[in-house]
């Protein structure tokens, strides 16, 4: 699984290329947490997610609670409608906001 | 914060190439500790212990650890092995021990046994018996039970497959936990607060020899492990998520959940069945045996568990805590029961340890327990379960009593009077609470049928029209099944809502068949466990073609929501009528009898039936504290004028007499 980080804007955005399962799953949340930002706007890009297994989507509500612990605002863009029907099944999808791309995810995440 | 590792974290040797140490004996099952898997398992009469793994789906293990006697701790098997990726992990247990049947020892070490303790299997596939280990984390945020007084209660028992598996449930997912998730907004609609779920834990959905396929799972393979095939995500192994999810999102809407639990027998059947778990873990412990080794029947199905052993009393214990801790389910319906109340020889126990100690436990104080009183042997327990003060009763006396009464048998209308008040002949001491009434279940005819069908209707369950009961108690309104009389459709529309009205104005705690308040039908079938399809699923278009039924349903759940003195109160609340006030008429040719439950205020209501096929006047007793009669239902009326909205019912033209009609029920309230 590899992570880049880029700024666009005033924002933050992580894009997560790979598998995340439980096997990537502890690094990668090392890794995004050293990625995030003090404070601002983070959107998570998982367009380039190829699998996210049961432990990939309790990083992502980790990672979320953390960011709901600071001044972070986080959001989620790039499900695939495989990984979005699980997170809507589970009701992971409930706890995050979503957006459709990452210009609509500054827009949520401003207003 | 800095969190010390514990200092068992690591292995002490290698097993088939895998780091382990000795493990912890409890809890059972295999539990994540860090940096591993901690496996336990009993057995008392084994000889040795394998633990097998397998990568997902692959057909050979990819090791087989056996456990070292010096892993054992009496009669519990247990090892931490580490560097294992639970989630592409498969698990089972290969046991060796003595092959003398006639002695109750089946052990076969071939086979790889299912966990009994597992909280998840495969659920499809050939290895669908295999067992997984689950992410047992969940947010519940701040996920409350609601803990409704239990006589407060509109339970709706319902298929989760069936309830979204039509494709006119129009749900993204059909047929899963999810799909009923989406169903919350109709059944707030609708009224009731409590939901009750045909069986979940994991079943053999072909287990059955005559159409090969079980749709109801009244034979459980996993007691610990929701059902994978009724999970969207069941194939992700995400099903403990969707059906804690499901859970919360019920809570959320007010919704209580309980469970149709089965601990009187297994899917490993007798002698001919198959070896899935118990059978090979130590058959002669989980299973009541004779004194030749061969397995008695107590449940109708092969086999019968030895539920009032201490270890399995014990194994039952953990079930039920780990569905009310773990998953925040509120209460509990056990089929066949008193087969709980049997001791390791069937013999009926005074004093039976399990149901005591369901009864007495910390964890399942608040939760509900309803026993189905009877089992497959003939033992009849309805109104005489060991109850503890704690257990309340699926009341089949309330349903044949009913049946009978609104279908015009005669000699019933006293007995009709005792069930509509919570029926103290059975539960004088126990209160209203422990008598749950219902007209219809999933075992027997929708009511729908009930009133469509004289006969049962089996031939499509391949054994000869032979199964499922024969005495039902219906009456098919002058036509046998599907019609298009107008007078017959009327009748049973009537007959329909008098059933739905007598149940939600008794005393007790009112059960409903899913579907039956939009008119299911199963086409006479009373049996239907063995069919997954359009016979067993519901139809939602029934929701806009009986419209009329629903609204009436919903306003008969409102009105018995508002008013708490139909759920409950002193015998001395109610008083009896006649065709004249203050007049009850007890004779056995009577057909009429009227009820006035008085809760002081406006809470004060006159529920008159007449299963007569005449209609009748009766002189109405005044209106308590200078009020006024006003009708809230009138069976013989046509919709919308067959119920009133709860508080907006019109006033009474004649407040001194009610003309009731042909078999028909009507309902007054005071304002």
């Amino acid at each position: 699984m590899r992570l880049q980080r880029e700024l666009r804007g005033g924002v933050t955005v992580i894009s997560m290329d790979g598998q995340l399962d439980s096997e990537t799953a502890p690094r990668v949340q090392q890794d995004l947490q050293a990625l995030f930002p003090e404070e601002g706007l983070v959107v998570l890009d998982l367009s380039r997610t190829l699998y996210m297994s049961s432990a990939g989507l309790r990083v992502l509500l980790l990672i979320y609670r953390q960011a709901q612990h600071s001044t972070v605002r986080l959001a989620l863009t790039g499900l695939s409608p495989d990984v979005r029907a699980i997170m809507d099944a589970t009701g992971f999808l409930g706890f995050f906001t979503v957006v459709e791309s990452v210009e609509e995810g500054v827009e949520a995440l401003t207003v | 914060m800095t969190i010390l590792e514990p200092i068992d974290a690591y292995p002490t040797q290698r097993i088939a190439g895998y780091p382990v140490r000795a493990g912890r004996s409890l809890p059972f099952g295999a539990t994540r500790v860090p940096g591993g898997v901690n496996f336990s398992v009993f057995s008392n009469h084994a000889t040795s212990v394998t633990l097998v793994l397998y990568r997902e789906g692959e057909p050979e293990p990819m090791a087989e650890l056996p456990f070292p006697e010096s892993f054992r701790v009496g009669s519990v098997y247990a090892m931490t092995v580490f560097g294992l990726d639970v989630e592409r992990l498969e698990y089972g247990y290969r046991v060796d021990g003595p092959r003398r049947p006639w002695q109750g020892h089946r052990f076969d070490p071939d086979t790889v046994l299912s966990d009994p303790y597992a909280r998840m299997l495969t659920g499809h596939g050939p290895y669908r018996h295999r067992s997984r280990v689950t992410l047992d984390d969940f947010d519940w945020e701040d996920d409350r039970p609601p803990r409704l007084p239990h006589e407060d209660l509109v339970i709706y028992e319902l298929h989760v497959r069936g309830f979204t598996r039509h494709p006119s449930s129009g749900v993204s997912a059909p047929g899963t936990y999810a799909g009923l998730v989406e169903k919350i907004p109709y059944l707030r609609e609708l009224g009731v607060n409590c939901v009750e779920l045909m069986p979940v834990f994991e079943f053999d959905e072909t287990d059955n020899v005559f159409t090969g396929v079980n749709y109801w799972g009244y034979s459980p393979i996993g007691f610990f492990a929701p059902k994978a095939s009724y999970a969207a995500t069941g194939r992700d192994h995400m099903q403990v998520d969707e059906f804690k999810h499901l859970v919360k999102e019920l809570h959320r809407a007010g919704i209580e959940v309980l469970l149709d639990v089965v601990f009187n027998h297994t899917a490993e059947g007798d002698e001919r069945g198959p070896t899935i778990s118990f059978k090979g873990l130590d058959n002669a412990t989980y299973y009541m045996l004779t004194a030749d080794g061969h397995y008695y029947n107590f449940s109708g199905t092969g086999n019968t568990l030895n539920c009032n052993h201490p270890v399995v009393r014990g194994f039952v214990l953990d079930c039920l805590r780990y569905w009310a801790a773990e998953c925040h389910v509120d209460g509990f319906r056990f089929d066949l029961a008193a087969i709980l109340g049997r001791g390791a020889d069937g013999e009926l126990l005074h004093n039976p340890p399990l149901l005591e100690s369901l009864a007495y436990d910390p964890i399942l104080r608040d939760r509900k327990l309803i026993a189905e009183a009877w089992d497959a042997a003939g033992l009849y327990q309805v109104g005489s379960f060991p109850h503890y003060s704690r257990w309340s009763e699926w009341n089949g006396r309330y349903r044949d009593t009913v049946r009978r009464y609104v279908k015009g048998d005669l000699g019933v209308t006293g007995e009709l009077a005792t069930r509509m008040v919570g029926s103290p002949d059975m539960y004088s001491r126990r209160g209203a609470a422990a008598t749950v009434n219902f007209v219809t279940s999933h075992d027997g005819f929708t009511l729908r049928d009930l009133v469509s069908y004289d006969h049962k209707h089996n031939e499509a369950n391949g054994e000869g029209n032979g199964d499922g009961d024969d005495a039902n108690n219906s009456w098919n309104c002058g036509h046998e099944g599907e019609t298009d009389d107008p007078a017959v459709l009327a009748l049973r529309a009537r007959q329909q809502r008098n059933a739905l009205l007598l149940l939600l104005a008794s005393r007790g705690v009112p059960m409903l068949l899913a579907g039956d308040e939009i008119g299911r039908t199963q086409l006479g079938n009373n049996n239907a466990y063995c069919h997954d399809g359009p016979l067993t699923w519901l139809d939602w278009g029934l929701r806009e073609r009986n419209a009329d039924l629903f609204r009436f349903t919903r306003r008969a759940i409102a009105f018995r929501r508002a008013h708490p003195v139909l759920r409950g109160g002193s015998p001395g609340s109610v008083h009896w009528h006649g065709v004249r006030a203050w007049s009850p008429d007890w004779a056995a040719h009577s057909r009429v009898v009227a009820a006035l439950f008085d809760g002081g205020g406006n809470d004060c209501v006159y529920v008159a039936a007449n299963s007569h096929w005449e209609s009748h006047t009766l002189e109405l007793p005044a209106a308590p504290r200078g009020q006024t009669w006003h009708l809230f239902a009138d069976t013989a009326a046509a919709p919308p004028m067959d119920a009133f909205e709860p508080g907006s019912e019109p006033p009474l033209a004649n407040q001194s007499q009610l003309s009731i009609g042909p078999r028909s029920i009507a309902i007054l309230v005071t304002h």
